[in-house]
């Protein structure tokens, strides 16, 4: 990215590179002009006349750049003509000449990339909208951009390959996505894309290769401290490395499944809590069956397959390695093949396994490996592991107990993170609880919300959010959660949602807070609900009317002078104060 | 010795030496300002404008902005000798040579602060 530095001097470039063109057309049209005025022309009132230079050059730049009005002031004789014969072929030299230059200098790639640069660096400085800054449009990248745009938060995109940033053109986003085609290890590249700016939010480091991830995560601990970066690490010395100096969220998409598979073998209920509260909102949570304890066999001791194993070895559950290159350890056994064949999976046992990881970095021999084992084990428990969006159809065809999609696994973390930032010290807090409690608040969130994933949402009240809620509680008043999670339109009904996390403003938290709790200023409460009972919290605490009508049952007149009047028909309440 | 060097100062003195002769002389006296030189001066003034272009130091940036308004100073001159000649129903009368000749005498200013500027630019570099 040599150009990077010069976005400034377009012009001076342009200028640089046309230097030639124009001096020689300059020439030309001197010399052809100066050989004009001297040719003798027709004989009038006896002596031959001559072309002054106002015509000459008149005359010239008409035919040099062919319109051709004819011979002026009187029709030239021989000698002008055998001049204007040279001039002409000169001068279209000198104009195609510099033609080409021109239109070689545009279909240029340098400066092409100098002017997209320019571009790019001013729509980012444009930007007043608080944003993200996002590194590699994959198929994570696509996936983030999506929903930031749902949520109406703007994006700014680095990627390395030219295609995928021809492909975000194609993708219909309600904003416009800034792009850049660059390698975000560069430290003034992310400058350049608003790593600095006062409206950057933060840092989302997606690229697939860990170095850049990695540089990506420095530059933002450097250059913009108070910027949370959430970066993915598939290697575990590289998030490490990103935990060493600060880096805020590291997402390790196979460790992070390998987690939720241990759990899952030793804590169903947590796991199946954890499912319905981090899924797509909307979409029903599969009534799957549980990972079954027993001989498992894990195809490929790559990065999943590693991690899987550990996962298991942590439930103490009997593992069979089947790799290409066996590595004794003492511990599992192994097996040598590729497991596509029946002959290897056979000789892993697999007619007695009770579950198989199809976890190598190919997608067909993933496949390949489900099929056979299934035929030769119906009741076989499969995870499949699928590398590429692109072969989605082919996974939706194999009915797998769970397909792994490296992607979303990052993509769903990330946006729950963005999204909502207080589920994340609520999941962990809720991973830290025992399995009967995970299975009484699994039946009772589900028990009032139903089996579809709910939407997840936070609200801070504070004078901007909520101003109506957050001046009755500076008046004083005292307000439950069970006061305030009614229907606008019948208070006797309550509203289709529940208060995960209570975040007091002095660093103090409830889980899971009875319906007596109350609510001071500056809290933060995580809900769960439909999305029509959240729009309806969203608008009680916002609303003074609305909230009236919750807490006391009346409606309020609207407008100062029905206030003034209702007022003086009703005794005064003194407000309570504390 | 750097060839490039040569032509851009060749091309810097020449159009302040043509810009001077067209200058000289009796300032309302035709006879005394051939329109030949006049022209010689414009088109090198012209060549020096496009050859300090693209340098982005702050010297090349000046060493542009004189040549330019040389340039304008000149290309003015001339327009006025073009009117002078063909369209005024006196010709070229003293005082509409004056008005010509006044206005290359911008031009030879503009064109002096470049040369001293390619003078002090030399001296600076020591090389």
């Amino acid at each position: 990215m040599q150009a990077l530095a010069r976005h400034h001097s377009i012009f001076f470039l342009i200028m640089r590179r046309l230097r030639a063109p124009l001096i020689l057309l300059i020439v030309l049209f001197a010399v052809a002009v100066l050989g004009l005025t001297l040719a003798p022309g027709p004989v009038v009132d006896g002596k031959p006349s001559y072309l002054s230079f106002f015509h000459a050059f008149y005359f010239i730049s008409y035919t040099a750049t062919t319109i051709g009005f004819g011979e002026i002031p009187y029709t030239f004789s021989d000698q002008q003509r055998l001049w204007v014969v040279i001039s002409i072929y000169l001068s279209v030299i000198g104009w195609a000449y510099t033609l080409g230059s021109v239109f070689n200098l545009l279909a240029d790639r340098s400066l092409r990339q100098a002017i997209a640069m320019q571009g790019f660096v001013r729509a980012v400085r444009r930007l007043r909208e608080p944003f993200y800054l996002v590194c590699g449009y994959g198929e994570t990248g696509r996936l983030i951009c999506q929903a930031l745009d749902r949520m109406g938060v703007r994006a700014v995109v680095i990627e390395v390959d030219e295609n995928k940033i021809g492909e975000l053109d194609l993708h219909a986003y309600a904003a416009d996505v800034p792009a850049l085609c660059a390698d975000a290890s560069n430290p003034e590249t992310l400058k350049f894309a608003g790593l600095t700016h006062p409206s950057c939010i933060g840092v989302i480091a997606l690229t697939n290769d860990d170095a850049t991830n990695l540089s990506i995560a420095i530059s933002a601990r450097l250059l913009a401290p108070r910027l949370p970066a959430l970066c993915r690490a598939e290697h575990v010395a590289t998030a490490d490395n990103m935990a060493s100096f600060g880096t805020r969220h590291i997402i390790n998409p196979f460790e992070r499944f390998s987690e939720t598979l241990a759990l899952s073998l030793h804590a169903p209920k947590a796991s199946q809590l954890l499912g319905w509260l981090t899924g797509v909102p909307g979409s029903e949570v599969e009534q799957r069956r549980d990972p079954p304890r027993g001989q498992w066999i894990v195809c490929g001791h790559g990065r999943f397959g590693r991690q899987m194993v550990s996962a298991m070895d942590s439930e103490a559950v009997p593992v069979t390695i089947i790799d290409l290159d066996p590595k004794p350890d003492g511990v599992h056994r192994w097996v040598q093949g590729d497991g596509t064949g029946a002959e290897s999976l056979r000789r892993a046992g697999v007619e007695t396994a009770t579950g198989i990881v199809c976890g190598t970095s190919s997608d067909t021999d993933n496949l390949s490996i489900a099929v056979t084992a299934r035929d030769l084990n119906r009741e076989l428990f499969v995870i499949l592991r699928q590398n590429h969006e692109s072969n989605r159809a082919l996974f939706d065809a194999f009915d797998a107990d769970i397909t792994v999609v490296p992607s979303r696994v990052i993509g769903h973390e990330c946006i729950a993170i963005l999204s909502t930032p207080l589920l994340v010290p609520f999941l962990d807090e809720v991973r830290a609880r025992d399995e009967d409690w995970c299975g009484t608040q699994l039946d009772r969130l589900t028990g009032r919300l139903g089996w579809t994933v709910p939407e997840i949402r936070s609200e801070r009240i504070n004078l901007s959010r909520a101003p109506a809620l957050y001046r009755r509680l500076m008046k004083g008043q005292t307000v439950t959660l069970d006061m305030l999670l009614r229907s606008p339109s019948d208070r006797a009904r309550r509203l289709d949602c529940e208060v995960l996390f209570l975040d007091r403003d002095d660093d103090d938290h409830v889980l899971m807070p009875a319906p007596d709790a109350t609510i001071r200023a500056g809290d933060e409460l995580l809900l769960a609900g439909s999305r029509a009972a959240l729009n309806d919290i969203g608008l009680i605490i916002a609303n003074e009317h609305t909230l009236a009508y919750i807490l006391t049952g009346e409606d309020l007149p609207g407008g100062w002078v029905w206030e003034k009047l209702a007022r003086r028909n009703r005794p005064r309440t003194n407000p309570q104060l504390p | 010795m750097n060839l490039e060097k040569v032509i851009f100062g060749f091309f810097i003195v020449l159009a302040a030496t043509l810009n001077f002769g067209f200058f000289v002389g009796d300032i309302e006296n035709p006879a005394h300002h051939d329109i030949y030189e006049l022209f010689a001066a414009l088109v090198v003034s012209l060549i020096a404008t496009v050859l300090k272009f693209g340098d982005r130091t702050q010297i090349g940036a000046v060493h542009l902005s004189t040549s330019l308004v040389a340039d304008l100073q000149l290309v003015a001159a001339a327009l006025v000798w073009g009117y002078a000649a063909h369209v005024h129903p006196g010709g070229l009368t003293p005082e509409m040579t004056a008005r010509v000749v006044s206005l290359s005498g911008g031009a030879l200013f503009a064109n002096v602060v470049s040369v001293i500027i390619l003078i002090a630019e030399t001296i600076m570099q020591r090389r």
